[in-house]
């Protein structure tokens, strides 16, 4: 019980930690993915990690669940991420995280690095990529490694 | 073996209709119906709800005299039981002389104003949710319902617009989550239906009671939209909606919520 009422804190509060004010690259999609890499560097996947885990950075765990067993309650309104590097390219992944609406327009996942085409953006987030892109690299080099 | 087939057949048929049917029954949960036992019992004892505190201290305001007219709100409407029974089922409402819906708060508001002659109440001010827990009290167990005013309409219709808006650095809708993912865990936590059906509630989130228009901030922040302030006119409209929505729940207040 005491643990549900913090998570629900954690979802209502949201963080306040300051991302970048604009996406200073445009990530070149090709077909269905943005082969190379938005900081021209390969990511961190154990920074990564952590990202997909937290529930104020990626808030990933809030709709999938994922092979991450120290967070307890994880979402069931998106597929699980285990595997998800065997299903797709490192740069479909790339596309999937900057903005999953290109994969599929009606996503209810969020657009990691898109700003355009918001509505009613708190003033706190507002001009504000949800991630950075060293951030998005971070999270993509952990999805690679998420193999069967 | 014909005989057979015309079994099967009418078996099918059955199913069909049967299934029709289901279609048709009412599946709509009140956010009471998702929550664990132990809350459900919180909520159902009298003397281990914490918004039966407030209910005790509205009803000591509701005798109380205030403002330059000295009067108080039984002076005018004697005895609740009676006066305010199915008042909150309901609301919002359009009050006489005005072309604007206001919640049972705002209702609340205008007859200390007008009729008490005394300040208006700031919101999710403790007296003024005390009352509002009174008096919607008085509605515990009865059914949702809207009145019938076409001049609600557009502002129902405002509300619906809101709902389905996505918003917010997530871009999330209310009906994303409350319409097509209720019933499914947001890390961990089971998305309610958002039927208002306890409001003002106790929740323990908060370690307070509050109104239906801090649980609605609570979701503009959780998406990371721009919350309107409290007194803004757009949770009145998404208000009227929701309760339309509600029709023919039943009234909990004060309800527990985690
Ligand atoms: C609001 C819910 C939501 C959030 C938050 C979310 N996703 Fe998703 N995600 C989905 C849904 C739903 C799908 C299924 C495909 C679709 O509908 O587009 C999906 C699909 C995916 C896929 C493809 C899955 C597969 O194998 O088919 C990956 C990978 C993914 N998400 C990663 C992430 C990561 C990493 C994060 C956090 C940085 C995240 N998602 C945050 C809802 C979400
Ligand atoms: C990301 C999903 C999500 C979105 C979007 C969302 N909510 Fe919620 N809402 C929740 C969750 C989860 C709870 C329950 C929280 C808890 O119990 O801690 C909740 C609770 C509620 C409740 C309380 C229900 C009760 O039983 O008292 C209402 C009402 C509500 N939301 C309305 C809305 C409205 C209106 C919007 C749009 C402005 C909205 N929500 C947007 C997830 C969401
Ligand atoms: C001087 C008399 C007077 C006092 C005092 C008064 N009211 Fe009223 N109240 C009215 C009248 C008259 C109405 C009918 C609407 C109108 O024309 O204002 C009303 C309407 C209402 C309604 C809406 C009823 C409905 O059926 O829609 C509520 C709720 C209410 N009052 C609550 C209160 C509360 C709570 C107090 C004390 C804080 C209070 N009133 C004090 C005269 C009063």
């Amino acid at each position: 019980m005491r643990v549900l009422v913090l998570l629900a804190l954690a979802f209502v509060a949201g963080p306040a930690v300051a991302q970048q004010p604009a996406p200073p690259v445009v990530p070149q999609i090709v077909d269905d993915s943005i082969p190379r890499s938005l900081t021209g560097r390969p990511g961190d996947a154990a920074r990564g990690r952590a990202i997909v885990a937290s529930r104020s950075v990626g808030l990933c765990l809030l709709c999938h669940s994922g092979p991450i067993t120290e967070e307890r309650f994880q979402g069931d309104l998106a597929p699980s991420l285990a595997g998800a590097g065997s299903r797709w390219s490192e740069g479909q992944l790339r596309l999937r995280i900057v903005d999953g609406s290109r994969l599929n327009a009606d996503t209810i996942m969020p657009a990691y690095y898109r700003i355009e085409g918001l509505h009613r953006v708190a003033r706190n987030f507002e001009g504000r990529t949800i991630l950075t892109a060293a951030q998005v690299e971070d999270v993509v080099a952990y999805l690679v490694t998420l193999r069967d | 073996m014909t005989a057979r087939l015309l079994v099967i057949g009418l078996a099918l048929v059955f199913a069909a209709s049967y299934a029709a049917a289901q279609v048709g029954a009412d599946k709509r949960r009140s956010g009471y119906q998702d929550m664990g036992e132990a809350l459900q019992k919180m909520q159902d004892d009298d003397t281990a709800n914490p918004g039966m505190l407030f209910v005790q201290l509205g009803g000591q305001l509701w005798n109380r005299a205030v403002g330059a007219a000295d009067k108080s709100c039984a002076d005018c409407h004697g005895d609740a039981a009676v006066s305010m029974k199915g008042v909150a089922a309901r609301y919002p409402a359009i009050p006489q002389g005005s072309d604007r819906p206001v919640d049972l708060e705002g209702r609340i508001n205008l007859c200390r104003t007008e009729h008490q002659k005394a300040e208006p109440l700031p919101p999710e001010n403790r007296d003024l949710l005390a009352l509002a827990v009174y008096v919607a009290h008085q509605s515990r167990d009865l059914q949702i319902a809207p009145p019938y005013d076409p001049r609600l309409d557009a502002f129902r219709r405002e509300g619906a617009e809101i709902y389905r808006l996505r918003q917010g650095q997530l871009n999330l809708s209310c009906a994303i989550c409350h319409d097509d993912n209720a019933g499914k865990k947001l890390a961990g936590i089971v998305i309610p239906e958002a039927h208002p059906t306890g409001y003002p509630i106790y929740r323990l989130e908060w370690q307070a009671l509050g109104s239906l228009k801090r649980r609605l901030r609570n979701c503009l922040v959780g998406i990371r939209a721009e919350a309107w302030p409290l007194d803004a006119p757009e949770y009145v409209a998404l208000e009227l909606y929701l309760m339309q929505r509600a029709r023919g729940l039943k009234l909990e207040t004060p309800a527990v919520r985690p």
